[in-house]
């Protein structure tokens, strides 16, 4: 391995991680430590909060709708057909999250690759790599998701693919940047002298150097996905009923606005809670393997 | 400067090339693709569907078609609507102007605000203010729009009964005044993200500057901190600012599409979701292609306004 990969690994990945110094900004970071604690709490609760509570997601208690929150058995009342909200909000936690996390873990893949080839390749094939993720940054992307969405079955499946699919621009722009500061750098030049090719030095040499911008990007991400998902369902076009996510709760929260003010203001708060969470552990990833931020 | 402005159109015109190749690959994957137009339209049989694409060209081979396509795209035909046959820039244009209208005034609004709280935590870096704006700049930032719309009209439309809780106007009122009535949530709304982002840039940006050469000079030559702060400092944190907002236009109209449902605001975004109801394929891609022009333009008279007030930029 190289100089560079060494330096960069003794920091984050070496045998007393927990010491070094990048961690040690991190857990000093207290919005992130808030953040971290905030997304623990409420996958815990999306986890096990369903088998805690009396009811299911789907049981119709007719005579109980629009309970307040806080009466009798509902935690957070109930909705217009008198399902507990509470069970609906917990279910539809695992939809969000499952769907966040996994169309930033498939849209960081699609912006490293694209980002990586474009940056090591320049020339020719960068510039049209990168005019590319140019052209799809022009499309605002609600409405670009909006569109596929609507040519498509949404379900929950083909949901995480569209948002991964007009989410993976930033990345890749990211890592071509990246890439391009290392390409010139004396261990790829190595590497090149000892025969190495170019998918080993893509894959083996420079990625390992670009993992702490990329962890950044793709934490923020998850935010981003999590807010997209949201958008879409409300909006009638994501994850369809009676499969509930926490977008889709609101879909028709704004006509019981008035009588059952609830309905809009729980799920809000959850997706709000963990968006936040997500961008204050990205701000606090951010400043932990950004060495500067060790200066006053 | 003639020069760079010639560079940046070539560049504006590649990748309206690369959009338009994006925006005919979308319009293939329609279901029924080109011929969508018709292909739902009540009472088509198969032949007549044939007799269709025979007389559109759709036999041809397909890079003939995109140029085809694209050259009728840029005179301006991009197909009539479904719903009532009218020509897709026409009907485009009849919304437009609800959509500006609440596009700028919630610029304005966050341009004004988020520049003040930006240059509060420059100046008082690391105070208790600070860390509070950065704070709320990150939360403004997790809170999806449409919530904060439902909020907002739940608390000053339903509760306090401030402000209407939708339309562009009250029927049989259409004074300036009812107007800016109507516009004070939707703007405000749509405003909260930018106010957030814009903060953070300025405030980074404003540091960037005071800790550049010419600041200290003028501090060294005896000019006050307070024309030192306007003069020097603030003016040049603003530059960096335009290019943000040129980066910043999807957001805003991906914001825009949001918060004109949650108030019934009759912009493109509105038109957009209604014809996503109606399948109208045609005013779809119309308002896609629309919408990604419109940010590609946007981002030119950035680039140039840059290279105007900075011209260390043309030399790059």
């Amino acid at each position: 391995m190289t100089a560079a990969v060494e330096q960069r690994a003794a920091s984050s990945t070496g045998s007393d991680w927990l010491k070094s110094r990048t961690v040690k900004r991190f857990i000093r970071h207290r919005l992130a430590i808030t953040g971290v604690i905030m997304i623990s709490l409420i996958t815990f609760m999306c986890v096990v909060g369903p088998w805690l509570l009396p009811y299911n997601m789907l049981e119709i208690h007719i005579r109980d709708r629009f309970t307040p929150p806080l009466t009798g058995d509902y935690l957070f009342g109930t909705d217009e057909m008198g399902r507990d909200l509470a069970a609906r909000l917990f279910m539809a936690g695992r939809i969000s999250l499952m769907v966040g996390v996994a169309a930033m873990l498939l849209s960081t893949l699609i912006g490293t690759v694209i980002g990586l080839v474009a940056g090591y390749f320049g020339k020719v094939t960068g510039t049209l790599l990168m005019r590319l993720t140019d052209s799809f940054l022009c499309f605002p992307q609600v409405f670009l998701l909006l569109t596929l969405a609507a040519f498509l079955q949404p379900n929950a499946f083909m949901i995480t693919l569209i948002i991964a699919a007009t989410s993976w621009m930033e990345v890749a722009r990211i890592v071509s940047a990246e890439i391009r500061s290392l390409r010139e750098r004396d261990f790829v030049t190595a590497a090149k002298i000892s025969g190495a090719s170019h998918t080993w030095i893509m894959f083996r040499e420079l990625l390992p150097n670009t993992v702490g911008p990329i962890i950044v990007a793709a934490t923020l991400t998850v935010a981003k996905a999590i807010l997209l998902e949201a958008y879409v369902s409300f909006l009638g076009y994501g994850i369809q009923p009676p499969l509930p996510s926490w977008g889709n709760m609101l879909n028709n929260a704004q006509q019981f606005l008035d009588t059952a003010p609830w309905l809009a203001i729980v799920p809000g708060v959850a997706i709000t809670a963990a968006v936040t969470s997500f961008n204050f552990i990205g701000d606090g990833l951010r400043d932990a393997l950004d060495a500067r931020s060790d200066m006053p | 400067m003639l020069r760079f402005t010639l560079y940046r159109l070539g560049h504006s015109v590649l990748l309206l090339f690369l959009v338009s190749l994006i925006g005919y690959t979308i319009l293939h994957l329609a279901p029924g693709g080109p011929l969508s137009q018709y292909a739902l339209s009540p009472g088509m049989s198969q032949a007549e569907l044939n007799q269709i694409a025979e007389r559109m060209g759709l036999n041809r081979p397909i890079p003939i078609q995109y140029l085809d396509w694209l050259s009728s795209f840029l005179v301006g035909d991009w197909g009539e609507s479904f719903r009532d046959g009218r020509a897709v820039l026409s009907v485009i244009s009849g919304h437009l102007f609800a959509t500006i209208l609440l596009v700028l005034s919630s610029s304005v609004i966050s341009i004004g605000l988020g520049t003040l709280v930006g240059v509060l935590g420059a100046t008082r870096r690391y105070s208790a203010w600070d860390y509070l704006a950065t704070v709320g700049a990150m939360i403004a930032l997790s809170i999806p729009t449409f919530w904060f719309g439902l909020v907002a009209i739940y608390v000053f439309a339903l509760r306090l009964d401030w402000f209407p809780s939708g339309n562009m106007y009250s029927i049989g009122d259409e004074s300036f005044l009812d107007y800016v009535h109507h516009l004070v949530m939707p703007s405000l709304v749509l405003a909260l993200v930018n106010v957030a982002i814009w903060s953070r840039y300025m405030r980074s940006s404003m540091l960037d500057v005071i800790g550049q050469d010419f600041v200290r000079t003028a501090k060294a030559k005896g000019v006050s901190g307070r024309r030192v702060l306007y003069g020097h400092v603030i003016r040049n944190a603003l530059i960096p600012m335009i290019t943000l907002a040129g980066i910043q236009l999807p957001m805003l109209l991906s914001g825009a599409l949001v918060t004109e449902t949650v108030f019934t605001w009759p912009g493109i975004g509105r038109l957009f979701l209604d014809s996503l109801g109606y399948n109208d394929y045609p005013v779809i891609m119309g308002v896609l292609m629309f919408t990604a022009i419109f940010v590609l333009l946007g981002n030119l008279i950035a680039d140039i306004l840059v290279a105007i007030a900075d011209p260390r930029v043309r030399l790059e």
